[in-house]
C-alpha cells in the first residue's frame, strides 16, 4: 500500500509538474505541449490509424531482427564458449564490438543492401546479436558441468544434447543477457526508423518534428517507452518467474 | 542374467585366491577378457561384463606438474555382481566411474563393457551422481523418461515405463513435481528411476547416499538392494563409508590414495539382507578400515597441508570430454 501511495504521489508530482511549466507557458506550445495536448494527440494517432500501423511494423521488424539474432547468437556463442581457440580469438573481438553503437552499421548496411527493410534488419541484428551471444556464452559457462554429463550420459549428442539439455540448463543463466538483446534491438529499431523514413514508430517519430508538433513527438516517445516496457515487464520476467518456480530458485 | 551370475564358477580371474591379507596391486599374468571367444550363450560368464586394464590417468596441476592420479588399475566386474570399491577422499573413485561411464578419458589402459573398448557414453552403463544430476527444468516424470526419449522410445511406451519406474522407487505420485519441491531421498530416487528407465546393464553409483541422512539411507539401502536382486543389474558402487560398501557389496575393492590403486579386493560372504549395524557387518567394516588406516591419515594429512585449497582435484576437469 505505501508502495503504491509513493507512486501516486511521485507521478502527480511530475505531472503537477509538467502541467505549470506549460501553463506557464515560457515556451511556445509547440515547442513545450501540455498533458492534454500529448493526450490528443494519442487519441487522433490511434484514432486514424497511424500508431497501429507504425507499431505494427515497428514490431514486426523487431522481432524478425530479435529472432535472428536469438538464433545466429546462440549458434556463435555456444561456438566461443565450447572452443578454445574461437574463446581467446573472438571472445575479445565480441566484448570490443559491443562497444560501437548498432548506428554505425547504418552507413555500411545502406551500401550493401540499399534503402530498405533489410538495411533496419541488419542494424537491429548487430544491436542485438552481440548481447545475444555474450549471454549465451556466459549461460554455456556458468551451467553446472554435472547437467552435460548427466545428459550425455543417458544418451543425449549433438543437436539433442544442446537442445534438451545445454540450452534449457543454461537459460537462467542467460535471461538477463536476453533481456540487454531485445533493449538494445528496440533501440537500434528505433534509431534506424528515424533515418530512413518507412512507416515504423521512429518515423512517425521523425513526422512529429517535420510538422513541429511536438505532442506528437512525446505521444510516439510515450509509446516506444511503454513497448519497451511491456515486453521486460511482461515477457521477460514472465520468463524469469517461470524459470524460478521451475528452478525453485528465489527470486533475486 | 542373474542366475548365470549366481552359477558363476570359482575360476574368475581376479577374486579367487588370497583374499587376506592385502594382495598386491598390480597382479601378474592374467587372461586379457579380449582374448576370451565369445562363443554362444557361455560369453556372459567368461567375458567380464566390465573389465579395466592397466587403467591410468594423469592430469597437470595447477603449479603445471604431471600427477598421477589412477595407477595401473585392474578390476573385473561379473555380470549381476554388486561391487563397491571404498577409498579416502581424493583417491581417484568417482573419476573411476567417469572413465567406465566414458565421460572422461584415461591416459592408458583400457576400459572393457563386453568385450569391447569403451568409447564415449553410452546407455547401457548410467552413471548415478552423488549431486543427483537431475535436469531441473524437468517434472519427476520428464526426468525418469529423458533417456528413453534420447533413444527414441515411442511415446505411449515411455509413459508406461516412467509410470513403472516412478512405482519401483515409490513416487508415483510425485509425477508432475518439480525436482526442487522434492527432499534429498526422494531425488536420489528419482535418479536412480531415471537411470534404471534407460535399461543399462550397468549402473555406476558415485557416493549417491553421501548427503543424506541416516534413516533416508538405511531406506535406500534396501530399496537399492530389492531393485538390484530384482533386476540382475550390474552395479559398480562408489564410496567412502566402509560399512555402506560392506553392507551392499558382494565384493569391497579398496583404494589406495594418491595415486589411486587397487590395495586390495575382499569378497563379502555374509548373508543378504545385511544390516549396517550387524556385528558381522561392523567386524568386517574394522578389518577395511585397519588396512585403508594409513591412506586415510595420508589422504587427511594432504588435506590439512593444503588448507583452504580446492580438496576436489583437477582430476576430473580438465580432461572432460564436451
Amino acid at each position: 500500500m505505501k508502495r503504491a501511495a509513493r507512486y501516486i504521489i511521485f507521478y502527480a508530482a511530475l505531472f503537477g509538474l509538467w502541467t505549470l511549466l506549460a501553463e506557464l507557458k515560457i515556451w511556445p506550445p509547440y515547442l513545450f505541449p501540455t498533458p492534454w495536448g500529448v493526450a490528443e494527440a494519442l487519441y487522433t494517432g490511434f484514432q486514424d490509424h497511424t500508431y497501429w500501423i507504425a507499431i505494427r511494423v515497428s514490431m514486426q521488424r523487431v522481432l524478425i531482427g530479435y529472432g535472428i539474432s536469438i538464433a545466429l547468437g546462440m549458434i556463435l556463442g555456444l561456438g566461443v564458449a565450447s572452443n578454445k581457440f574461437l574463446e581467446e580469438t573472438m571472445g575479445g573481438l565480441l566484448v570490443s564490438l559491443q562497444s560501437l553503437p548498432s548506428i554505425c552499421w547504418w552507413p555500411l548496411a545502406l551500401l550493401w543492401f540499399g534503402l530498405n527493410q533489410n538495411a533496419i534488419l541488419f542494424v537491429v541484428i548487430m544491436g542485438s546479436l552481440l548481447s545475444v551471444t555474450l549471454a549465451m556464452e556466459d549461460g554455456r559457462k556458468q551451467m553446472p558441468k554435472i547437467f552435460s554429463q548427466a545428459g550425455r550420459n543417458l544418451g543425449a549428442k549433438g543437436f539433442k544434447l544442446f537442445w534438451y539439455v545445454l540450452l534449457p540448463a543454461s537459460l537462467p543463466f542467460m535471461v538477463s543477457g536476453l533481456k540487454q538483446g531485445w533493449a538494445f534491438a528496440w533501440r537500434s529499431l528505433i534509431t534506424a526508423e528515424m533515418l530512413y523514413l518507412s512507416l515504423g514508430l521512429g518515423q512517425v517519430l521523425m513526422m512529429g518534428r517535420d510538422l513541429n508538433d511536438m505532442s506528437a513527438v512525446i505521444a510516439v516517445m510515450f509509446l516506444i517507452i511503454a513497448i519497451g516496457y511491456i515486453v521486460d515487464g511482461i515477457v521477460f520476467k514472465g520468463m524469469e518467474r517461470h524459470l524460478q518456480n521451475k528452478w525453485g530458485l528465489t527470486p533475486a | 542374467m542373474s542366475t548365470d551370475a549366481q552359477k558363476f564358477p570359482t575360476q574368475f580371474p581376479i577374486p579367487v585366491e588370497p583374499r587376506f591379507p592385502v594382495r598386491p596391486a598390480s597382479p601378474g599374468k592374467k587372461i586379457s577378457p579380449l582374448s576370451v571367444g565369445r562363443s554362444g550363450r557361455a560369453v556372459s560368464s567368461e567375458v567380464a561384463k566390465v573389465g579395466l586394464s592397466d587403467i591410468c590417468l594423469s592430469y597437470h596441476s595447477q603449479s603445471g606438474e604431471q600427477l598421477l592420479a589412477l595407477d595401473r588399475i585392474n578390476l573385473q566386474v561379473r555380470a549381476g555382481e554388486f561391487v563397491c570399491v571404498v577409498g579416502p577422499s581424493g583417491c581417484g573413485k568417482s573419476t573411476l566411474l567417469h572413465l567406465i561411464a566414458g565421460l572422461h578419458s584415461q591416459t592408458s589402459g583400457q576400459v572393457l563393457v563386453d568385450g569391447k573398448p569403451v568409447q564415449g557414453p553410452g546407455t547401457d552403463r548410467i552413471l548415478i551422481f552423488q549431486e543427483h544430476g537431475l535436469f531441473p527444468w524437468l517434472t519427476v516424470g520428464k526426468n525418469v523418461e529423458f533417456g528413453m526419449k534420447m533413444k527414441g522410445v515411442p511415446k505411449a511406451e515411455r509413459a508406461e515405463k516412467t509410470r513403472h519406474y516412478l512405482r519401483l522407487v515409490h513416487l508415483t505420485k510425485f509425477e508432475n513435481s518439480y525436482i526442487h519441491q522434492l527432499s534429498g531421498g526422494m531425488r536420489q530416487r528419482v535418479a536412480i528411476a531415471r537411470a534404471l528407465a534407460t535399461e543399462p546393464d550397468v549402473l555406476l553409483m558415485d557416493e549417491p547416499f553421501a548427503a543424506l541422512d541416516a534413516q533416508t539411507r538405511d531406506l535406500l539401502h534396501d530399496e537399492l538392494e530389492r531393485i538390484w536382486s530384482e533386476s540382475g543389474r550390474t552395479i559398480i558402487f562408489v564410496t567412502h563409508n566402509v560399512r555402506e560398501a560392506i553392507r551392499l557389496g558382494d565384493r569391497v575393492v579398496l583404494l589406495t590414495f594418491r595415486p589411486g590403486r587397487v590395495k586390495s579386493e575382499l569378497p563379502v560372504e555374509l548373508p543378504r539382507p545385511r544390516h549396517l549395524e550387524d556385528p558381522a557387518v561392523a567386524r568386517a567394516a574394522r578389518q577395511i578400515l585397519d588396512q585403508l588406516r594409513d591412506e586415510i591419515n595420508r589422504s587427511l594429512e594432504v588435506e590439512y597441508n593444503e588448507g583452504v585449497k580446492p580438496r576436489v582435484e583437477p582430476e576430473v576437469e580438465g580432461r572432460t570430454r564436451v
